[in-house]
């Protein structure tokens, strides 16, 4: 049969890819796929977000009157306008700001740790890794304070139609809004930060290789560009969490 | 061995672009907060709704092309990973308008 088919095919319309079909390493290619399916993975929660927030009421006065309750979804700058050692003081979506700023700065010095494996200079590499995962840790302490903060709550909580009164928020009940909204916060920016936590241990392991002189003997810094592709990843999807969970 | 060659062939780094990117990036981010605090939501919602999906995009954009390098790659290369994002906006339509109807359903049973 196969045979067959060879005799029967023209020459030109068999398709060769060589060793390298799309002019990258077969490690770099799979790293390209896996975060194509981590991209459906985040657009699910995302979307599914954005469908129960619609199926919710949106609050019908102005933004000025905003009340927290849990009919209808709260507004996001509202619920996040907190900042550490700034007790009291609404500050909308400081916090939040700082943190992509913390994650621009981490993508750029990982960058630069490609650049300088493209170079093979071991010491650029080295600098730039480690000031990437200093970045890392500093994004999931600041997520942590952010969790925390919004698992207690504030001090007026929220009373709600029967008397009781509610503070902060958990899987079953949010003093910010349905409880859903909870749920979807805890669940999209876990998931983000997990995806965060092995991003810095797949650093650590770079800089770990690279300090013992791994990539030096093996003569080429690829594996500093495919976690690399990873750690932009995690930046980007942290773009798209900001505007649909804290802007808009 | 190793020594030898870090110390003959240092090579200049080139990171013009990577900076520059940074601004960009940088930029947009604060341009994004300059509209959440001055645009009125009250009138203008969803022309905000909409700068900010247009912003986020541009974001995407810079990250994926200079720093994932995906700019530089064969065509084959972008359209596979570019392509089947087709599917998300699909889901982006279908499941935001499905929203809305669970929404109604929500007002005529409660």
């Amino acid at each position: 049969m196969a045979s067959a088919n060879t005799s029967t095919t023209a020459e030109h319309l068999f398709w060769k890819g060589g060793v390298q079909p799309m002019k990258v390493g077969y490690g770099k290619l799979m790293m390209w796929i896996f975060l194509l399916s981590d991209t459906f993975t985040f657009s699910a929660l995302l979307i599914s977000y954005g469908l129960v927030r619609y199926s919710f009421p949106t609050f019908e006065g102005l933004r000025k009157n905003f009340e927290f309750s849990t009919t209808w979804w709260p507004i996001p700058e509202r619920v996040f306008e907190a900042v550490p050692f700034l007790h009291g003081i609404s500050a909308p979506l400081v916090f939040v700001g700082i943190m992509t700023f913390i994650l621009i700065m981490s993508s750029v010095t990982m960058v630069l740790a490609v650049e300088a494996g493209h170079r093979r200079d071991k010491a650029d590499v080295e600098k730039y890794m480690l000031w990437t995962i200093l970045g890392g840790f500093a994004f999931l302490s600041s997520q942590a304070w952010e969790w925390g903060h919004f698992i207690h709550g504030t001090e007026e909580g929220l009373t709600l139609a029967n008397g009781t009164k509610v503070f902060g928020a958990n899987l079953v009940q949010n003093q910010y809004g349905p409880p859903a909204f909870a749920d979807f916060f805890f669940f999209i920016t876990g998931f983000h930060g997990t995806h965060v936590l092995s991003g810095v241990v797949l650093n650590v392991l770079i800089f770990y290789n690279t300090a013992n002189g791994v990539y030096e003997k093996r003569g080429h810094y690829d594996m500093v560009e495919k976690v690399g592709l990873y750690w932009h990843f995690v930046d980007l999807v942290w773009v798209f969490v900001f505007t649909f969970f804290y802007l808009v | 061995m190793a020594q030898h060659s870090e110390n003959s062939e240092k090579i200049p780094a080139q990171t013009k672009e990577i900076w520059r990117t940074f601004w960009i990036l940088l930029g947009i981010t604060a341009l994004e907060f300059l509209i959440a605090f001055t645009i009125d939501a009250d009138n203008y919602k969803w022309t905000k709704v909409g700068i900010f999906i247009i912003l986020t995009i541009v974001k995407a954009y810079f990250i994926v092309a200079i720093f994932m390098h995906l700019g530089s790659e064969v065509k084959a290369l972008i359209w596979t990973v570019v392509l089947p994002c087709i599917f998300v906006v699909w889901l982006v339509v279908a499941l935001i308008v499905e929203g809305g109807y669970i929404g109604l359903e929500r007002l005529f049973f409660n």
